[in-house]
């Protein structure tokens, strides 16, 4: 992906974590702890599960028409990142070739089950993680997890890479586009450029680090990070976290999909 | 690495390993850190991120390759700032890019982070450039290490979990060869911008490692050295082996011959009987994987029984 399209796809990321809906309204602890859940059964099925994980769709397709987001965007940018799992899964179908199931009156082979349950897990748990940085803003994120307890050193270290990112990829953005403006034909793109680039790039981060540390002071900064509003947890996070985990845990225990499957047939 | 390819037990682990590691540096900073240090990191981290959106055509290949960023950093601000800014940049891009998503976090804060400031950086940069070998050597060395370590790291982590078909042998012999090259091409940016900021700031990289002092690792010269040697050769043996036939044929009639056996749930037991079976049968593959495994396993116990003995002794 190209370095601007990269830069876009990040602003327009945090600028949908910022509306206002049900979900974003949640305690950033809760979504955290729902969501850590919800990846843990998803990945806890077994190699062959793919009817068990149909329901998990719920929770992707309940927190985009509760929050707004836009879908197309959000699948997207799973499918950006899908080339490791799927070159990895696609070997399943070449090794795997016992048969599992007869649908139809085909055999499939447990090969290509687990790729499709692969693929399945792939799409539940990155959708997830997208959609928690799409209805909690990274701010919120940061101190949700301070309230849970991870070292102070690391969330601040997390708030100032938020702020800064957007500075200086802008910084960067800059150069790459010199770089594109006197570059012909993939001359210009090579290490040693790159190489400049990046020690430039250095120099001018420890430069700006010195000003942001004393426009920081003059401020009054004594080494941390004051908020306004700290989180807190009321009966709409602890009904969230309820009412999320009963299900994950039932969805991931009864294959719901097997029994309405059986009940329409009349078994 | 993706959360699809990893089972709960294996995300588990190597996201409390990660955790562990996070807190561990944390503690470490306290201490030694200063107020000025901090939008440092920060600062450092955007530059790793920005850097790691920048990419590059490789020489002879044409195909455009991408930096990592940990050796560079563990050079610049000592391993422990490093990693702690390391980590926040994989979760950044976790959580944005949905890079690998968030169980698999914890394991590419493992393969990306950890191994490079704390294995490759004490335990071979920092040897090798006191035993006075140039610079160039040093780093490259280190870089290649470091992302051989790493990629050999995702395998291992694949394997345990269970999800992929792909035996061992082959995948080792997909990933290492590749990531040999990925990391000699990162050993030389690395190089580069150390250099280019040496000649340019001389004295910046005192000032900017808190704990770089504090983190003396004296190892004796035959173990890195044969760790290093082993590595390579790990790598090295293991691309030859690709290019054998017979090598495919035979992990792929091991994969036939597993299938009639009874499924077991027990995936890590199964497949320590596998490479059992491995190690007696085949000695091309079997050996590069069960050799660096067991070197690495060896190594371990011998670093954590000097360690032990060295802190035993101070007291």
């Amino acid at each position: 992906m190209s370095f601007d399209r990269e830069f876009f796809d990040l602003g327009r990321l945090d600028s949908l974590s910022y509306k206002d809906s049900l979900i974003h309204r949640i305690d950033p602890r809760a979504k955290i702890m729902v969501l850590g859940v919800f990846i843990f059964t998803v990945v806890s099925f077994p190699k062959y599960e793919l009817s068990g994980l149909v329901p998990f769709f719920i929770y992707p397709a309940l927190i985009i028409s509760l929050s707004d987001a836009p879908v197309w965007f959000i699948v997207k940018k799973a499918i950006v990142v899908s080339p490791f799992a799927v070159f990895v899964g696609i070997f399943n179908p070449l090794l795997d070739k016992t048969p599992h199931e007869v649908f139809l009156g085909v055999a499939i082979s447990g090969g290509w089950l687990s790729f499709i349950s692969i693929m399945m897990k792939f799409f539940l748990t990155i959708t997830g993680g997208l959609l928690l940085i799409a209805t909690t803003s990274f701010p919120s994120i940061c101190r949700g997890l301070r309230g849970l307890h991870v070292p102070e050193i690391f969330v601040q270290q997390l708030m100032f890479l938020y702020r800064y990112i957007f500075v200086l990829s802008e910084e960067a953005m800059r150069m790459v586009r010199a770089r594109e403006l006197r570059s012909f034909d993939g001359r210009g793109k090579g290490v040693r450029p790159f190489i400049s680039l990046v020690g430039v790039l250095f120099l001018r981060t420890v430069q700006r680090a010195e000003r942001v540390y004393y426009a920081m002071l003059s401020r009054g900064f004594d080494g941390s990070i004051k908020t306004l509003s700290e989180p807190r947890f009321r009966t709409k996070e602890t009904l969230y976290i309820m009412l999320s985990v009963i299900a994950l845990l039932s969805m991931r225990l009864l294959d719901l999909p097997e029994l309405v499957g059986r009940v329409v047939m009349g078994r | 690495m993706s959360d699809a390819l990893l089972s709960p037990a294996v995300g588990a682990a190597f996201w409390s390993a990660s955790l562990g590691a996070i807190a561990f540096s944390a503690r470490k900073l306290k201490n030694a850190i200063d107020e000025k240090s901090v939008p440092l990191m920060g600062v450092m981290g955007a530059f790793v991120f920005a850097v790691q959106m920048i990419n590059f055509t490789i020489p002879a290949t044409g195909s455009s390759g991408h930096f990592g960023g940990g050796l560079l950093l563990a050079i610049m601000l000592g391993p422990h700032s490093a990693f702690i800014v390391m980590a926040s940049v994989l979760s950044v891009q976790a959580l944005f890019f949905a890079d690998g998503g968030l169980l698999a976090l914890g394991s590419n804060i493992f393969n990306i982070g950890f191994i490079p400031c704390f294995i490759a950086y004490p335990l071979i940069y920092k040897p090798l450039s006191q035993w006075g070998k140039s610079l160039s050597f040093s780093v490259i060395i280190s870089a290649s290490a470091g992302l051989l370590m790493g990629a050999f790291s995702v395998v291992l982590q694949t394997y345990f979990s269970g999800r992929s078909e792909l035996p061992f042998g082959t995948f080792a012999s997909l990933m290492l060869p590749i990531h040999l090259v990925i990391g000699v091409v990162e050993g030389f940016v690395t190089l580069g911008v150390v250099s280019y900021i040496r000649k340019a700031y001389p004295g910046i990289v005192e000032s900017l490692s808190p704990t770089a002092s504090t983190a003396t690792f004296g190892l004796n010269r035959v173990i890195v050295t044969f760790m290093i040697i082993s590595l390579f050769v790990g790598g090295v043996l293991s691309w030859f082996a690709s290019t054998q036939p017979d090598g495919l044929e035979w992990s792929i009639s091991k994969v036939y011959g597993k299938e009639t056996l009874p499924e077991r749930e027990d995936y890590i037991g199964k497949s320590a009987i596998e490479l059992q079976k491995n190690t007696a049968v085949n000695a091309r593959l079997g050996t590069s994987a069960s050799g660096i495994i067991g070197s690495m396993i060896v190594l371990g116990v011998v670093f954590v029984v000097g360690l032990g003995i060295r802190s035993f002794r101070k007291q």
